[in-house]
């Protein structure tokens, strides 16, 4: 039996190349692997990769070594002795002025920032994109204009205004007021994302609503929220990022003792008093990139659209 | 739902209330923050304000007094350099790396993710790492010196002559892999019958991309120039990260300047100054792109 079948397969696979030989070459020429392009090719972008992962490496290995290791060795060597207690130490013991809580303060200070932040600025922004892309009205499009050269404008330069309307309010360092100033300072992008991604939907849809007798939020919440939820997850992308990793507003809107991940890390890594521990101040450093890392390596390809939303003005 | 008048013409200002109601945040940071207070902030930097701000008008002397201090003239030099050359190597370095993942490579998406994820960073994780990678005592330097090459000398966190090439090579890592990425979709949007047309006529792949693809994709190019000009004016967590402005005031740069003026010397008319500095830097750059990109597409 098994010799049957090798011979029908032989005599199949014969047939076949007989028959490609008939016609002529078909397909692409075979490229050799290992041609001198694809060494030079290959070899430079194994290069490229090599520099912008090494100050990964170095994070990591640095934070699992002990500080006697550190010491002795170069930065690049693999720790001889993994140790996490750089890594608790980091989270839980290390001091900013007077507190010694560790990280774990800035990290729940910036959850509780990062959380209302997305969630009123996406809010905010994707109602002005939708009202900008299906209910023009005379000036929205000079509003917008305004908001997109806003953009551009350094933060240097609305800063103290902004300080003085919170302080008028009587929000200016409460989460309330940092708040507010995510949400301002995120409308630009997010409102051109959601204005531009309404836009592209079809129109066909809000006016059979409107036939319909929807109104200006039933037709948001019933169609325009449910068709765009990538878009959603674009700006949450965006904002997660942005707001984790801000540190001017961090500084300058809330006090010492609601100071977001970032600020705190700043101030125990660069703090001047102390003997330097360098591997605890690595495991602080990945801590706080942690977030934002996650973000992007669980998002991939969402968040190169996003960036590429941000960065491609419609 | 759009409130109509029962009978005639709906009233202008009630037509689409409810879209106008929406808006209403929009329009208040467009007009209060984003013009409002720029207004305000280049009109209280002609006063003397210190503590807070006050009416009390001295005509251009914060300029005076800033333009003769030499911490913003260093300021202002580091920027140049820094930015000059970012955009550069960044532009460079993105457009490179675009073109040689776009030779239908494999392991594309690995390449991408590694050359990216910098950019998700912060600026004072950058700034920290680089500040442990470039450590004269344990980094690079030491690292050089133990193979055998003992005068290696690379230690620009703390000399103040080549400080702001340090931040340079921090910035870059963070920040080109965003060019990259910019750039590789400009490939991608060129028609393939270019690249076939070049073949066929005998053009080397180089000279197709110098006098071809890169006039082609000018548009990406001058967006992405406007994207990285206006980051460079707002350069401030990574100095600060990476070496507080020091040694000395040699990393100064303007965004510092106008933080360190405004919140803690409590010299709040130097800050607005400075500002309005930075904001007419920022107008250079993004008025004549404005111009040319909204204005020609108008005409054209």
């Amino acid at each position: 039996m098994a010799n049957i079948s090798t011979l029908n397969t032989t005599a199949a696979g014969f047939d076949a190349v007989s028959s490609r030989l008939a016609s002529g070459p078909s397909g692409r020429k075979p490229r050799r692997m290992l041609s001198t392009r694809n060494i030079v090719l290959y070899g430079t972008l194994t290069v490229a990769a090599l520099y912008y992962l090494l100050p990964l490496y170095v994070m990591v290995v640095t934070s699992l070594k002990g500080m006697p290791e550190v010491r002795l060795g170069n930065i690049f060597s693999p720790p001889m002795e993994i140790t996490f207690e750089p890594w608790v130490k980091a989270w839980a013991q290390a001091c900013t002025g007077l507190n010694c809580d560790g990280l774990s303060r800035g990290f729940w200070n910036s959850v509780r920032i990062l959380v209302p932040s997305v969630v009123v600025s996406i809010a905010v922004a994707s109602v002005s994109g939708y009202a900008l892309a299906n209910w023009r009205f005379k000036g929205a499009e000079l509003f917008f204009s305004i908001l997109i050269i806003g953009a551009f404008i350094p933060y240097q330069v609305m800063i103290y205004p902004i300080v003085i309307v919170l302080r008028e309010l009587g929000i200016y360092g409460t989460l309330t007021g940092l708040v507010i100033v995510h949400t301002i300072f995120g409308m630009p992008i997010l409102t051109l994302l959601f204005r531009n991604y309404f836009a592209s939907l079809p129109v066909e849809l809000f006016k059979a609503a409107r036939i319909d007798g929807a109104g200006f939020w039933q037709i948001y919440f019933r169609i325009m929220l449910p068709m765009s939820l990538p878009i959603f997850v674009v700006a949450m992308i965006l904002q997660v990022t942005g707001i984790w990793n801000d540190f001017l507003f961090g500084v300058v809107f809330t006090r010492p003792d609601t100071y977001p991940m970032t600020v705190q890390l700043n101030n125990i890594v660069n703090s001047v008093q102390g003997v330097k521990e360098y591997n605890v101040n690595m495991a602080a450093t990945l801590l706080t990139g942690a977030v934002p890392l996650i973000v992007y390596f669980l998002s991939g390809r969402l968040f190169v659209r996003g960036i590429a939303a941000g960065a491609v003005k419609g | 739902m759009a409130a109509h008048a029962p009978t005639g013409r709906p009233n202008q200002l009630f037509r689409n209330l409810n879209a106008k109601i929406a808006s209403i945040p929009m329009m208040l940071v467009a007009l209060v923050i984003f013009l409002g207070g720029t207004l305000w902030t280049v009109f209280y930097s002609f006063t003397n304000s210190r503590l807070l701000p006050r009416l009390n008008f001295v005509g251009l002397d914060q300029y005076e007094r800033l333009w003769a201090s030499s911490r913003w003239i260093i300021s202002i030099q580091n920027l140049a350099i820094y930015g000059i050359l970012s955009l550069i190597f960044s532009l460079v370095i993105g457009f490179m790396l675009a073109a040689l993942m776009d030779q239908k490579i494999r392991f594309e998406n690995a390449f991408r993710t590694i050359f990216l994820y910098p950019f998700a960073l912060s600026f004072i994780v950058t700034g920290l790492v680089w500040q442990w990678v470039l450590n004269p005592e344990f980094g690079i330097q030491s690292v050089i010196r133990s193979l055998g090459w003992t005068s290696f000398a690379f230690d620009p966190l703390y000399d103040p002559d080549i400080v702001i090439y340090g931040i340079l090579i921090a910035a870059l890592w963070q920040g080109t892999g965003l060019v990259m990425c910019l750039m590789l979709a400009g490939l991608r949007g060129i028609d393939e019958d270019i690249w076939k047309a070049a073949r066929v006529d005998g053009i080397p792949m180089w000279k197709t991309y110098l006098l071809i693809i890169i006039p082609m994709m000018r548009p990406v190019f001058i967006t992405t120039l406007v994207i990285i000009a206006s980051g460079i004016v707002k350069v401030y967590d990574l100095v600060v990260a990476q070496t507080s402005g020091g040694p000395g005031n040699a990393s100064e740069v303007p965004a510092k300047y106008v933080y360190d003026y405004m919140f803690q010397a409590q010299n709040l008319g130097q800050g607005f100054a400075a500002s309005t500095m930075m904001l007419l830097t920022v107008a250079i750059i993004v008025v004549p792109w404005a111009y040319l990109e909204f204005g020609g597409r108008k005409r054209g």
